[in-house]
């Protein structure tokens, strides 16, 4: 099957420090990838360029097979790349609904020419998507500021899915929960898989990963140094993978 | 649920409630204290004089709200107003000669102002937006700069010249009613000495209500607004969700300077001279208002109307303390008080939010 979204050779560096070097990866529709590694291995500014906040110095990003140009967040939006980040990037003190359309408000014209925000249709639109993914919130005008870390993190993937995204990446999107809504977050990785959705899950917890992901790839310094599919590998092989002391079929 | 934890849970409401309504209580004590202690507070007179003398304060505090909301501060807005009062007199001093009739001459002054007095919030948004420099220290430059030229201007003594009609709108009525004539607006009709006319709402109070309401629709129901809430709620938030930031943020830099500079050129309105420090006293006032009205300093928070019943506060305490005939320092002393009253309520009586 065909890759939906795909990076060849992208390269990223600071200053003197390459911080991601010729990295290609592929992600098909309704599949996990995990993309592993230790700290400072590269993963999250492999993510931040394909979401388009770094630009990338070498390489290029294909979309559906095709080049694409992501030189904004903006213009992965458009391509429907939707990230969600450890710190899940919501605006607390803002409701649920404001959240889920941040910056693509929806707005109404009153009198004709004054063009207002739509608060109670962004409601709306909220309560359809949390009760498509069987999320509950018991009032959408609460501020995110009074959700539980589970909550939040159901409004951040709730957000992206309002979009259709085609593709969304998540940073450690359990990191901060507790048992019980790790689980459903997992469960929610689950359901957007079967939705056709294509995942790219940072994570270190390799419970996660051997629980929703397919196939996992692992990085080391800014390099990619092995790509699994998860039915065939073990946890201890990915340890070593993402450590460096094993090398041993690393190409299979 | 057993009874105690019911009687914490209305407590818990009952603070939070008292968290967020406070301050329309204590502008009421405040009223109630005044009429009772000096008789003539409770008047049309001094409601009108109140909301005279407190445009200035109204139009800065609501410019320094859009900028503490982003999580920012405007320390320049003051010294803007000085220079935008200046500006605006020795622009139709200039104008005046040219043959264009007193209207052309003050409405081209207005404009040309506003235009100006956009500049120095321009600059500060680009240093604040662009080159990441903090808006503490941006906008004190802006403040010194903004004081330095004016005092070039005028070499150090005041602008004057303000045509009549300028003057005339300062310190001019939206109504007048008198007795046996048609009431006549805007223009004071011409009666008989001693004959009483009412006059109604001064023409710079009207403009004030105007301007006010119009932005306080812009922070609570426009995209703009909503974007200068998620700024300063996460900025990076605002950054990922593809909220052009930095031009908002340089929107609301010059937003808050159009502002004082209106305030600039009410001011030459009301006092007739143009005055580099006019504005300087009231920074704090207007800053305090936001306060007062309960938005935090760290961004996010704040209406428009909880800030002009912030302004409100001051302005009642300000006119009731000089109509009882206290020293002015009292006033200092009551704004702190009331300053840190705001803060430790907010803290520890947080509003349920919605």
């Amino acid at each position: 099957m065909d890759y939906i979204l795909e990076t060849r050779g992208i390269t990223k560096r600071f200053g003197g420090l390459t911080a991601v070097d010729g990295v290609s990866i592929g992600l098909r529709a309704g599949e996990a990838l995990a993309v592993l590694g230790d700290n400072g291995a590269g993963k999250s500014t492999l993510i931040k360029v394909i979401s388009g906040v770094h630009k990338p110095d070498e390489g290029e990003i294909l979309i559906g097979g095709k080049p694409a140009r992501i030189e904004s967040p903006m213009d992965a939006l458009a391509h429907g790349i939707e990230t969600i980040y450890q710190d899940l990037a919501l605006a607390e003190n803002l409701d649920v609904g404001a959240n889920i359309f941040l910056g693509r408000e929806r707005m109404k014209r009153r009198l004709g020419f004054l063009k207002v925000l739509d608060d109670g249709g962004m409601a709306d639109e909220a309560r359809k998507v949390l009760d498509r993914l069987d999320i509950h919130i018991p009032s959408l005008r609460s501020t995110i500021r009074t959700l539980s870390g589970g909550q939040r993190q159901a409004v951040a993937i709730s957000r992206s899915i309002y979009w259709d995204a085609k593709v969304l990446i998540m940073d450690e999107p359990t990191a901060a929960l507790g048992v019980a809504e790790q689980k459903k977050v997992l469960n929610l990785v689950r359901t957007l898989k079967d939705q056709g959705i294509g995942i790219i899950i940072i994570s270190h917890q390799m419970y996660d990963v051997f629980e929703v992901a397919d196939r996992l790839a692992v990085m080391r310094r800014g390099l990619l140094v092995g790509e699994r599919v998860v039915k065939d590998t073990t946890a201890d092989e990915v340890v070593g993978l993402i450590v460096g002391s094993e090398t041993v079929g690393k190409e299979r | 649920m057993s009874n105690e934890t019911k009687a914490d849970a209305r407590r818990g409401r009952a603070a939070s409630f008292l968290g967020g309504h406070w301050i329309y209580l204590f502008l009421a004590l405040e009223i109630i204290y005044f009429s009772l202690r000096t008789g003539s507070f409770a008047s049309l007179n001094a409601l009108q004089i109140l909301l005279y003398y407190g445009v200035q304060v109204f139009l800065l505090s609501m410019a320094e709200l859009f900028v503490i909301v982003t999580g920012g501060i405007d320390l320049s807005v003051g010294y803007v107003l000085g220079f935008a009062s200046i500006i605006s007199i020795k622009l139709m001093e200039w104008l005046g000669p040219l043959g264009l009739g007193e209207p052309l001459t003050v409405l081209i002054g207005v404009c040309a102002t506003l235009a100006v007095g956009l500049i120095p919030g321009l600059v500060n948004g680009w240093l604040v937006a662009y080159l990441k420099v903090p808006p503490f220290i941006a906008t004190f430059a802006m403040l010194g700069v903004c004081h330095g030229v004016s005092e070039l201007i005028i070499n150090g003594v005041y602008a004057m010249g303000l045509p009549k009609l300028a003057a005339d709108i300062g310190s001019g009525h939206f109504l007048y009613v008198t007795k046996g004539v048609p009431p006549s607006f805007f223009s004071r009709p011409v009666v008989d000495r001693g004959v009483k006319v009412l006059e109604i709402v001064p023409d710079i109070v009207v403009v004030t209500a105007v301007v006010v309401g119009i932005f306080a629709f812009v922070l609570a129901r426009t995209r703009f607004g909503r974007h200068v809430y998620a700024i300063g709620g996460n900025i990076d938030a605002a950054t990922r969700s593809g909220i052009p930031v930095k031009r908002r943020l340089l929107g609301v830099y010059a937003l808050s300077s159009f502002l004082a500079s209106l305030a600039g050129i009410v001011y030459a309105f009301m006092y007739v001279s143009g005055k580099a420090d006019g504005g300087a006293s009231l920074l704090l006032d207007a800053i305090a208002a936001v306060v007062i009205g309960g938005a935090s300093l760290f961004g996010g928070t704040g209406t428009v109307l909880r800030t002009m019943i912030g302004a409100l506060i001051l302005a009642v305490l300000d006119l009731g303390l000089r109509m009882a005939g206290t020293p002015t320092f009292d006033k200092y002393i009551m704004v702190g008080v009331i300053l840190i009253f705001a803060v430790v309520i907010e803290r520890y009586m947080p509003e349920a939010r919605k």
